[in-house]
């Protein structure tokens, strides 16, 4: 074997060996996820200080106890209605603001358009752990605590900053000529937009609604501040803080709801991940 | 000949692109940009969440907050966590990019199971954490001691430098994706050419690594930190679902005491004190971006 | 009466002057291209008589109606071509030719039969169920072409459609597009930076350079009679030799008009120049002389003879010949101002 070879094998085994090292430090806590979720109560809640006795496999047959207490006995339902019925309208909010402000941007503004894009973004950098606080005074003004109006009025001002960026970058990449032909063949830029345009960044408005959505789920921050009662609660609010009883969690439904709401976010990432990449360094990397 | 001779407001592109620009901006400004302020007017105030009172006080919470050594310590590990775990993450991000770059047998598995840390949400994943590092049932403790590293025992909470330990550990484990995917995708669009002409030039793989590629990425590298950067040094989840500020309040970052503070103790100026001081983190890296932008608009 | 006609037009970019003052007169029916290099405002001339940009300052008509204040592009009655073709990625062939009828809300009856014959016209019926992408060049060119013919504009723009196609194919495309707008008889606007396909295709050329028309003309008469050293050396491949004269002028002689004085019959009406020969090319069908000049003017000044291979001269690296150009084709330019000297007197 030629040294040359040699080596070649054992890059590929490093490789191998970071790709796996990798993967698991990602996956671990899912994989503990998985087990926590499925343990009986026996096998589940096993001092770590007895060697003899394995966390990391199922020591006694899968159970669905934690599952069924989570749907049935808990207000998790509660909560994934709550977050979705938030989500679904500040989608729709931010769909009708991010859109047209995106095109704006891309085509109609040129220069100073360019630079309030930027400047829109930034804004997106301002974070909720900064605003919450005069939030917490213009809510009580208006009378929303306590309310899931509240979360609706405010997670658009992170949703409309990123989403309107990410617009722009998938209307730079219809080509202009496109458009002005449409133009010469005889609409109007507003008809241009509706008949052309649309129909071919419509891939961009799905990752849009998509990640607009995720960014609706993530947040803790905004949740945790105005709501207080546990029927109102969000997902990403209640789990954390009400599968709980006097000082124990009832973690076995805990990390179900966390497999349960993580899964379908991850694959969707995945789905569109490409897309949403490609929107991003239209934007951010070709100015 | 056409249908409509003369301009129309649907021609009218300069109103049209206001129009459309419209609803956004007014959102931005109102329900940021106003807060904004408001948060800086309130700093400047003895307001409480419970009332609507707003009386002046001028300095007072200012005074009170940096002469309060709970805060500085929250300053001190707000930067700690934020440039430690990103230091971090620089390193896994390119090495992550590396690795995933290359073609091999499940690439593409390797690449859903790498997201996973950023799909979850955060309070999700930190509950996640929570469990793995409880000081009685930690699989942590019990791996490193199956393993033979560890001789004591770990209370991760119980202890101001576990926990700290703790919670950049989870920070790097939930940004290493997003800034892996961004590098991975920089990587992508380096142009082939120039690899190319670094192994004619030859270049060994080392040297093409440091010396071409690396200097290639730095701008995307620096847009995946930055990221890492706002969204470590402005956590709330992850410090309150962990240690809540424990032991001892002793893991405090600016955003978690701001809250303790300013929500739970109802005393919204000094609230807003702390947490504007998250305010020249934000625009450094507000700057830091658009001379970014403004650099690869230049290079293409 | 002109039927496109421009006048001071002006297009300002913030400090850059794209188009600088350009007074354009097209005749109704001809094929007028305008040619120069990129950045020379030939695209943008041609975007604001289109209707795409809007002018800084001057006046666009068209058969004789102004429109450059308040006529949008789909009221102009015109039909433009571009590089890319420009076609709807997510319509077939048959809704890209139809679209420009589906905007003007003809029946569907009637854009059918204008599909078709469109379509004909390009022999591309075969086609018409295709999406882009599944069209090769030279096809998807025709698909433009069929869209741009389809309502019967009363002017053409094209954007440099020929780029796109390889070598090959675009001298046979360059052939069907002149025939196709003979027959057809619209007015043409044709941009370029290729000077052969301009000098083919073009009744007449507008040379541009940095904003500014340098001269317009037919092709015979901008390669004979370049109004200024910009026109002398964009036309022509090799470009015309420009040698100093005496202080104040510059003499120029294309490279065809540069023989080996033998050839001449007489000595009468000639001009000779001594030729250092540096380099020959032999391409075929000619041969290239590199070389420099000596006495007479400036030594030391290079030259090129473009001699066809008829001309069995032997020429060997390294010698001196005795060279000459007819007094009749040589030009004179202004040293300072590169305009040509026109005045009958050589």
């Amino acid at each position: 074997m030629t040294a040359r070879r040699a080596l070649r094998i054992v890059r590929r085994a490093i490789l191998y060996a970071a790709a796996t090292a990798f993967t698991v430090f990602a996956v671990m806590p899912f994989y503990w996820m998985i087990l926590t979720a499925f343990k009986t109560n026996q096998d589940l809640y096993v001092g770590a200080t007895d060697l003899s006795h394995v966390p990391w496999i199922f020591n006694q047959r899968p159970t669905l106890e934690h599952v069924k207490l989570l749907l049935a006995h808990t207000p998790y339902l509660t909560w994934v209605e709550n977050t979705v019925f938030i989500g679904a309208l500040v989608v729709l909010l931010t769909l009708i603001a991010a859109v047209p402000a995106g095109y704006s941007l891309a085509r109609l503004t040129g220069r100073w358009g360019e630079r309030l894009g930027i400047g829109i973004f930034l804004t997106y950098l301002i974070p909720p752990t900064l605003l919450f606080i005069p939030f917490a005074r213009v809510i009580a003004m208006l009378g929303l605590q306590n309310s899931v109006w509240a979360l609706v009025l405010v997670y658009p001002t992170f949703t409309i900053p990123f989403c309107t960026w990410l617009m722009m970058g998938f209307f730079r990449s219809v080509p202009r000529d496109i458009e002005d032909q449409a133009m010469i063949d005889g609409y109007s830029r507003a008809a241009v937009i509706r008949k052309i345009v649309l129909p071919l960044a419509i891939s961009g408005i799905l990752t849009v609604v998509i990640f607009a959505f995720t960014l609706v789920m993530q947040d803790f921050v905004y949740a945790l501040t105005f709501i207080s009662s546990v029927g109102k609660m969000t997902v990403s609010l209640g789990v954390p803080v009400a599968l709980v009883r006097g000082d124990v969690f009832y973690w076995g439904s805990l990390m179900a709801a966390c497999l349960i709401t993580s899964i379908p976010i991850a694959v969707v990432y995945n789905l569109f991940i490409d897309r949403f990449i490609a929107g991003l360094t239209a934007g951010a990397l070709k100015g | 000949m056409a249908v409509f001779r003369h301009r129309t407001l649907a021609d009218r592109e300069d109103l049209l692109g206001r129009l459309m620009l419209a609803p956004a901006m007014a959102y931005v400004l109102l329900l940021v940009g106003a807060p904004l302020v408001l948060a800086l007017l309130l700093s400047f105030s003895a307001a409480t969440a419970g009332s609507l009172s707003f009386s002046w006080v001028g300095l007072r919470n200012f005074a009170t907050i940096v002469s309060d050594p709970q805060f500085h310590s929250a300053l001190s590990n707000t930067v700690l966590f934020t440039v430690v775990s990103q230091a971090l993450v620089v390193i896994l991000a390119t090495a992550g990019a590396f690795v995933l770059d290359a073609a091999f047998v499940g690439r593409r598995l390797v690449r859903f199971l790498i997201l996973l840390p950023w799909a979850a949400p955060v309070s999700l994943a930190a509950m996640a954490w929570t469990w793995i590092f409880d000081s009685t049932f930690s699989v942590i403790n019990w791996t490193l001691k199956v393993a033979g590293v560890l001789h004591g025992w770990f209370y991760w909470f119980g202890d101001p430098t576990l926990a700290k330990i703790a919670i950049i550990a989870v920070h790097v484990w939930r940004t290493f994706p997003f800034a892996t995917v961004i590098v991975l995708a920089g990587r992508a669009s380096i142009p082939r050419d120039i690899s190319e002409a670094a192994v004619i030039d030859g270049a060994g793989f080392w040297r093409k690594l440091f010396q071409v590629e690396m200097p290639l990425l730095l701008p995307i590298v620096t847009v995946a930190v930055l990221f890492g950067v706002v969204f470590t040094s402005t956590d709330l989840g992850i410090v309150y679902l962990l240690t809540r500020g424990g032991p001892y309040n002793s893991t405090h970052v600016l955003a978690s005491l701001a809250f303790q503070r300013g929500i739970l103790g109802a005393d919204l100026g000094q609230g807003a004190a702390i947490a504007l001081f998250l305010l020249p983190v934000l625009i450094v890296v507000a700057a830091a971006m658009l001379r970014l932008a403004r650099r690869t608009e230049v290079g293409t | 009466m002109a039927y496109v006609e421009t006048r001071n037009l002006q297009k300002y970019f913030g400090d850059v002057r794209a188009v600088d003052g350009v007074d354009l007169a097209v005749a109704e029916g001809e094929l007028i291209v305008l040619l120069g290099p990129s950045g020379c405002g030939k695209t943008t001339l041609m975007r604001m008589i289109a209707g795409l940009e809007q002018p800084t300052a001057g006046e666009i008509y068209i058969a004789g109606e102004r429109v450059d204040e308040d006529i949008p592009p789909r009221a102009r009655g015109i039909a433009m071509v571009f590089q890319s073709y420009a076609l709807y990625p997510h319509k077939t062939a048959y809704d890209n030719i139809a679209f420009p009828l589906e905007a003007l809300r003809r029946a569907r009856s009637f854009i059918r039969d204008a599909v078709q014959k469109a379509a004909g016209m390009f022999g591309i019926g075969h086609l018409l169920g295709r999406r882009p992408r599944q069209l090769s060049g030279g096809e998807r060119q025709r698909v433009a072409l069929a869209r741009a013919v389809v309502r019967s504009p009363r002017v053409f723009l094209f954007d440099e459609p020929l780029s796109n196609l390889d070598a090959k194919l675009r001298a046979v495309a360059r052939f069907e597009l002149k025939q196709f707008q003979r027959q057809l008889g619209t007015t043409t606007i044709y941009v370029t930076h290729d000077q052969v396909e301009a000098m083919g295709l073009g009744d007449r050329i507008a040379v541009m350079d940095r904003g500014k028309v340098r001269q317009v003309g037919s092709p015979q008469e901008v390669y004979e009679n370049p109004a200024d050293t910009f026109v002398a050396t964009f036309l022509g491949s090799p470009p015309m030799n420009l040698v100093e004269w005496s202080g104040d002028t510059i003499l120029g002689f294309r490279p065809e008009n540069f023989l080996p004085k033998a050839v001449f019959a007489t000595d009468d009406g000639v001009v000779s120049f001594r030729l250092r020969v540096r380099e020959v090319e032999h391409l075929g069908a000619s041969r290239l002389v590199y070389g420099m000049l000596e006495e007479r003017v400036r030594t030391d000044q290079p030259v090129i003879a473009d001699l066809p291979v008829t001309i069995r001269t032997p020429i060997a690296e390294g010698e001196v010949y005795d060279f000459a150009v007819a007094r009749r084709a040589l030009r004179h330019f202004d040293a300072r101002t590169g305009l040509g000297q026109y005045d009958g007197a050589t």
